[in-house]
C-alpha cells in the first residue's frame, strides 16, 4: 500500500493510498483538480503533468525520453516535472507528495 | 443551477469514451439530476485504443483498462444500463424506447453512438470461418482465443491504424500475418507516401508482409482453411481473417429521429443537434473545426474527450465554442506514432530524421506557408513542438526545419 498526496494548485491537498495501477488514474479516481488523463494513460496528451516534491525526487524516478520530449516545451515545465500516467503505483514511492502543474 | 437540474433526467445513448467522459463532465460542471447512460455492448465501459494494441498480447484483459473506476460511477451517481439496445428515440415525448419495450425519458438526450465496422460486400465473407472485426472487447477477445500455434495464418483486411497496430499485435504472439491493401499504400487516406513506406518497412522488418493493390473480391472455406482471393488472381490461405476497411457511422437513430445528418449527426460549436434539447459527441458526429475552418469527422480519443467537455459545459449554462486542433496516436512494435492537425490538402512534406537519436523522424505538412500537420515518429518534440506551431499558426522558415543540424525547438525555425 502506497500513500500519495496531491497538492492542487489552489493548495487543495489530497492524500491517497493504492496498491496497483498508474498514479494519473488514481488521480481521476480521486478527482484531483487538474489531473485530466485525457489519452488514457499513454503519454500523449499532456494532461497528468505534476512537480514531484523536490524531497520525493529520487523516489519517484526520472522520466523516459518519450516523456521527457513531452514535457521539455510545456511552459510550466520544472526540473522536478512528470508525466503522472508514466509512474507506476508500488511500495517504492509510498509517502511521496506531488504538487499538481498549471 | 441546483434547482435547475435536480429534477432533470439527461439520457446518454453509447457508453465508451465520448459517453462516459461526458457523463462525469457533466456532473463536475454541476448537473444535479439523474444521468443515464445505454450500451448495448455489456462490458464495463473500458478504452478501446488498446484493444488492437496492448490488450491482444497482454494476459490481462479489458477489464484493467476501464474508462473510470466502478466506484467513481456510485460516488458521482452515475447509472449504467449495459446490454441494453436504444431502438427509437422520440422528440415529442422526449423519451427513448429500449428494445425490450421499456420507455425512458429524458430532459436532454445525448447521442455517443459512435461506429460500428464497415463489412464490404465480399462474396463467401459470410461463409468463412474466423472472420473477426475489431472494434469491442469481445472482437478482440475473440480474435486471441482463435489464435493458436497450429492456427495461426492471419490475413488482415486493410491497412490502416487498426489492421497495422493488430498486425503487430499478432505477430508478436507468433502469428504469421499477411496485409492485404485496396489503395497502392497503406495509410494512405491519412498520410504522406514516406510515411506508409516507413510502416511498410517497418512491418517487413517483423516478418509481416504488407501488400498493396490487393483487392480482396471473394473467400472460399475449403479443407478447413480460407482462401482469400484478388482481382489479380493472387490468393492466400488464412486461418483467420480480419476486417479492418474502416467503419460506419452509427446515424440511424438520429436519422429516424429527424435529426439533421451529413456524414455524421450534424453539430454546432456546442455539440448541439439541430434540436435544442438533443447533443451529439464523439465519431458519430460531423463537427465544424475553426482552426480549418471546415466541418469534419473524427475518429479519435481526442475528439470524444474534448467534444464530452464542450458538451457538459453547454447543457450547465457555461457555453464555450468547440475549438481543438485533433491529435492521434499509434502504437506499433516499439514504435510511438503521434500525429497532430489535419493533413488533408498539404501541397508540400518536410521530412526529418533525426541523427543524434536512433528510429526518430517526423513528417511536417504544409499548404503553401501554412503547417497542417505533424506526424512524429519516436519523436513527441516534433509532436508537441507542432501542436504549438499549428495553434499558433506559426509562419515556419521550412529551409531552416528541412536542416537537421539545427535541433528542434520552438524558436528554432521561426
Ligand atoms: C481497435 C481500435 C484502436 C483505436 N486506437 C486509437 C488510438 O490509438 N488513438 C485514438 O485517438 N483513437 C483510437 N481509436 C478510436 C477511438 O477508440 C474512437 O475514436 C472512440 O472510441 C470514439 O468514442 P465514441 O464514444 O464516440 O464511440 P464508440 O467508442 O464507437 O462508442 C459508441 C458506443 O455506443 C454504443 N451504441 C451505439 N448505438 C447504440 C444503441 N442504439 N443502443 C445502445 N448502445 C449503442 C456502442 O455499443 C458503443 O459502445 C481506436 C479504435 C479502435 C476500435
Ligand atoms: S494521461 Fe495523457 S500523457 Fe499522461
Amino acid at each position: 500500500m502506497a500513500k500519495i498526496t496531491f497538492v492542487t494548485s489552489d493548495n487543495d491537498t489530497i492524500i491517497t493510498e493504492a496498491t496497483t495501477g498508474s498514479v494519473m488514474e488514481l488521480a481521476v479516481q480521486n478527482k484531483v483538480k487538474g489531473i485530466d488523463g485525457d489519452c488514457g494513460g499513454v503519454c500523449s496528451c499532456a494532461t497528468c503533468h505534476v512537480h514531484v516534491e523536490p524531497a520525493f525526487w529520487d523516489k519517484v524516478g526520472a522520466p523516459s525520453q518519450l516523456e521527457s520530449d513531452m514535457l521539455e516545451f510545456d511552459d510550466n515545465v520544472s526540473e522536478y516535472s512528470r508525466l503522472c500516467c508514466q509512474i507506476d503505483v508500488s511500495d517504492a514511492i509510498d509517502g511521496v507528495v506531488l504538487n499538481v502543474a498549471k | 443551477m441546483s434547482t435547475e437540474t435536480s429534477n432533470k433526467i439527461c439520457v446518454v445513448i453509447g457508453a465508451s469514451h465520448a459517453g462516459v467522459n461526458f457523463a462525469f463532465a457533466l456532473r463536475k460542471e454541476g448537473w444535479e439530476g439523474d444521468i443515464i447512460l445505454f450500451d448495448r455492448d455489456p462490458e464495463f465501459p473500458y478504452h478501446r485504443p488498446p484493444l488492437s494494441k496492448a490488450y491482444l498480447t497482454s494476459e490481462e484483459g479489458t477489464q484493467q483498462d476501464l474508462l473510470f473506476p466502478k466506484q467513481n460511477y456510485e460516488t458521482d451517481k452515475i447509472t449504467l444500463k449495459l446490454g441494453k439496445i436504444i431502438s427509437s428515440i422520440n422528440r415529442k415525448e422526449k423519451s427513448v424506447t429500449v428494445s425490450d419495450g421499456s420507455v425512458q425519458k429524458y430532459d436532454k438526450l445525448v447521442l455517443t453512438t459512435g461506429a460500428r465496422p464497415f463489412i464490404p460486400p465480399i462474396k463467401g465473407l459470410n461463409s468463412a470461418k474466423n472472420v473477426f472485426a475489431m472494434r469491442t472487447a469481445e472482437d478482440a477477445l475473440n480474435i486471441r482465443k482463435s489464435l493458436n500455434k497450429d492456427h495461426n495464418k492471419v490475413i488482415i483486411i486493410g491497412g490502416g491504424y487498426i489492421g497495422l497496430e493488430t498486425a503487430a499485435s499478432l505477430s508478436k504472439l507468433g502469428a504469421s500475418v499477411t496485409v492485404l491493401e485496396r489503395e497502392e499504400r497503406v495509410l494512405s487516406r491519412v498520410t504522406a507516401p514516406e510515411m506508409s513506406t516507413y510502416f511498410k518497412e517497418l512491418h517487413h522488418k517483423h516478418g509481416v508482409s504488407v501488400l498493396s493493390n490487393k483487392n480482396v473480391t471473394s473467400i472460399n472455406f475449403d479443407n478447413n482453411i480460407n482462401e482469400v482471393q484478388c482481382d489479380d488472381n493472387s490468393s492466400y490461405k488464412a486461418d483467420i481473417i480480419i476486417v479492418g476497411v474502416g467503419i460506419k457511422v452509427n446515424t440511424e437513430l438520429a436519422e429516424e429521429a429527424g435529426l439533421e445528418i451529413e456524414n455524421g449527426i450534424k453539430v454546432d460549436a456546442n455539440c448541439k443537434t439541430n434540436d435544442p434539447n438533443i447533443y451529439a459527441l464523439g465519431d458519430c458526429t460531423f463537427h465544424f473545426n475553426p482552426h480549418y475552418k471546415k466541418y469534419i469527422r473524427l475518429e479519435s480519443v481526442q475528439n470524444a474527450v474534448d467534444q464530452a467537455k464542450i458538451a457538459a459545459k453547454s447543457i450547465c449554462g457555461k457555453a464555450v465554442a468547440y475549438d481543438s486542433i485533433p491529435w492521434f496516436w499509434s502504437d506499433q512494435y516499439d514504435v510511438k506514432l503521434q500525429m497532430v492537425g489535419l493533413s488533408q490538402g498539404y501541397n508540400q512534406t518536410i521530412k526529418r530524421i533525426e541523427t543524434d537519436r536512433d528510429n526518430c523522424q517526423s513528417v511536417w505538412y504544409f499548404k503553401d506557408d501554412e503547417l497542417l500537420a505533424v506526424d512524429a515518429i519516436n519523436n513527441a518534440k516534433a509532436y508537441m513542438l507542432g501542436i504549438r506551431f499549428i495553434q499558433k499558426n506559426q509562419k515556419i522558415d521550412k529551409l531552416k526545419l528541412s536542416d537537421v543540424s539545427i535541433a528542434i525547438t520552438p524558436t528554432s525555425y521561426i
